[in-house]
C-alpha cells in the first residue's frame, strides 16, 4: 500500500527525518509515537505526497487518500454537512449520506451551520467525518481527537475504530499510547531521525 | 424607529442639507449662467427624460462604456489568472498595470486619439481604467487562497473543477466584487471625460461638451446629473448580477 524507502527531509540546515524506512500493508494500522516537532507531521506529510523528500524514495498504491489534520480545514463558505459532503461527489443527492455521517459523531444538529458556528472540537468531528465516509485506502490521522473533551475523545475513538474498513490503512500520529492501542496500532516510535 | 430606517432618514437629511446649501448658493449668485438652482437642474433633467434623444444618447453612451468596462473585466481576470501562475509573467505585467494605475486619464486619451480614432476611444479609455483594478484585485484572491485548503483539496483527489468551484471561486468573488464596485465608477467616469474630449455622435460627452460651448449651465448640470445617477443605477445592477452568479460563494459571506 505505502513503502518509504531510506527517506530524508530536511528544510534548509534542519534535517527533520533521516533515513527513514516505512512499509505500511492494506489493512495495516501503524501509530507514530514521539516527541512534539520530531518528525511525525513530516513523515504524514510525505506518505500524502503533500512534501517532496529531500532523498529517499516513495511509493503507493493508494487510489483513495482521505486525511485528518491537526486543523480542520474545513471550506468556511460550506455547511458541515457540505463539507463532508465535498469529498463524496459534486451532486447533493449525497447530501443525505453526508448527514448520516455527521449523525455517528453526533453532529446532526450542526449539518446545516457553517464552521465558524461551531467549535473547534466540532470542526474537528467534521473534519473526521469526511475522511471516514469516503472509504479511502489510506487514513492519515494527524493527533485527530485533540480539542475532544474526555467522554466525547472516548466515543469519537470507539466510533472511528469501528467504522473503519478492514482494508483501510491508517497512520496515526499522536502521543497517547491509549489511542494507538485503541484503534489497533503498531506502535513506531521516534529513535534519532526515524521511526522504529 | 429601526437602524434601517435611521440609517435612510439620516441619508435624506445629508441630501437636504447640501441640496438647500446648492440652493442658497444659486440664489447669492443669481445668474443661472453661473450656477443654476437644484429646482432649474431638475426642471431640465425631467425635460430631457422626456426626449427620445436622451434615451438614443444615454443608451450609446452605455452601449459604448459598458463595452469597454466589460471587455476589460474579462481581459483583468484572464491576466490575473496567468500571472498568477507565472512569475515570470507576473514581473513582466506588474509595471505595466502600474504604469496605466498612475498615468493621467487625459494623457491615455490624447495618445488614444492619434493612435485609435474616435470611434472606440471611450471604450478603450473606460477598459483601460478598468484592466488594472480587476487585475490587482482578481491577483490578490487567487493569491488569497488558503494553502491548507488546497492540500485538503490534494489529498481528496478534488478535480481542477472541483477546486475551482470549491475553493478558488469563493475566495476571488469578494475580491472581484470589491474590484468591480470601484473600477465600475471609475470606468464609467473616464469613459464619458473620453466622449467629451473625442465627441462621438451620440453621446453624453458630446452633450455635455455643447453646454460648455454654448454656456447652457443648466443643461451641463443635468447631464452631469445623468451621468451620476447611471453609474449607482449600473454599479447596482452589475454587483446586483455578480452576487447572484456568486451565490453565497465567498469568504466575505461565510
Amino acid at each position: 500500500m505505502l513503502e518509504l524507502n531510506d527517506v530524508s527531509v530536511r528544510f534548509g540546515e534542519k534535517t527533520v527525518l533521516s533515513g527513514c524506512s516505512l512499509s505500511v500493508a492494506a489493512g495495516e494500522r501503524i501509530a507514530l509515537m514521539g516527541p512534539s516537532g520530531c518528525g511525525k507531521t513530516t513523515l504524514l506529510r510525505v506518505a500524502l505526497s503533500l512534501q517532496l523528500p529531500s532523498s529517499g524514495t516513495v511509493r503507493t498504491s493508494s487510489k483513495r487518500n482521505a486525511a485528518v489534520f491537526q486543523e480542520p480545514r474545513l471550506l468556511p463558505w460550506r455547511t458541515a454537512a457540505e463539507n463532508v459532503n465535498a469529498v463524496l461527489s459534486d451532486s447533493p443527492g449525497t447530501l443525505p449520506e453526508a448527514v448520516r455521517w455527521l449523525e455517528r459523531l453526533e453532529l446532526r444538529e450542526a449539518a446545516d451551520l457553517y464552521p465558524a458556528e461551531l467549535s473547534g472540537g466540532m470542526q474537528q468531528r467534521v473534519s473526521i467525518a469526511r475522511a471516514l465516509c469516503c472509504s479511502p485506502d489510506l487514513l492519515v490521522l494527524d493527533e485527530p481527537f485533540k480539542g475532544l473533551d474526555t467522554a466525547l475523545h472516548d466515543r469519537v475513538l470507539a466510533l472511528v475504530n469501528a467504522a473503519l474498513p478492514a482494508d483501510t490503512a491508517v497512520l496515526l500520529a499522536t502521543h497517547s499510547e491509549e489511542e494507538a492501542k485503541a484503534l489497533g496500532c503498531r506502535i513506531l516510535r521516534w529513535s534519532e531521525g526515524c521511526f522504529v | 424607529m429601526t437602524g434601517r430606517h435611521r440609517k435612510l432618514l439620516l441619508s435624506l437629511a445629508v441630501l437636504a442639507f447640501w441640496l438647500g446649501l446648492w440652493f442658497v448658493a444659486s440664489k447669492l449668485v443669481g445668474q443661472e449662467l453661473l450656477l443654476p438652482s437644484p429646482l432649474q437642474v431638475f426642471r431640465r433633467f425631467l425635460q430631457l427624460c422626456g426626449t427620445q434623444t436622451f434615451w438614443h444618447t444615454v443608451g450609446t453612451s452605455i452601449l459604448r462604456v459598458l463595452t469597454g468596462i466589460l471587455s476589460a473585466t474579462l481581459l483583468g481576470v484572464l491576466l490575473a489568472v496567468l500571472t498568477e501562475s507565472s512569475a515570470l509573467l507576473k514581473a513582466l505585467l506588474s509595471p505595466v498595470m502600474a504604469l496605466v494605475k498612475s498615468t493621467p486619464v487625459a494623457s491615455f486619451i490624447i495618445l488614444a486619439l492619434i493612435w485609435l480614432g474616435r470611434g472606440i476611444l471611450p471604450a478603450f479609455i473606460s477598459g483601460l481604467m478598468v484592466l488594472p483594478v480587476v487585475w490587482a484585485s482578481v491577483s490578490a484572491g487567487i493569491a488569497a487562497q488558503d494553502p491548507q485548503l488546497l492540500e485538503m483539496a490534494r489529498v481528496y483527489a478534488f478535480s481542477r473543477s472541483r477546486v475551482f468551484r470549491r475553493i478558488t471561486l469563493p475566495t476571488v468573488l469578494p475580491y472581484f466584487r470589491s474590484a468591480l464596485s470601484s473600477a465600475l465608477g471609475l470606468g464609467w467616469k473616464a469613459g464619458i471625460a473620453a466622449e467629451v474630449l473625442t465627441v462621438p455622435q451620440p453621446s453624453i460627452g458630446k452633450m455635455i461638451f455643447e453646454s460648455k460651448l454654448y454656456l447652457e449651465t443648466t443643461d451641463l448640470f443635468a447631464w452631469t446629473l445623468a451621468v451620476i445617477l447611471l453609474s449607482l443605477v449600473i454599479e447596482r445592477v452589475l454587483l446586483k448580477l455578480v452576487r447572484r452568479i456568486g451565490g453565497k460563494g465567498g469568504a466575505a459571506d461565510a
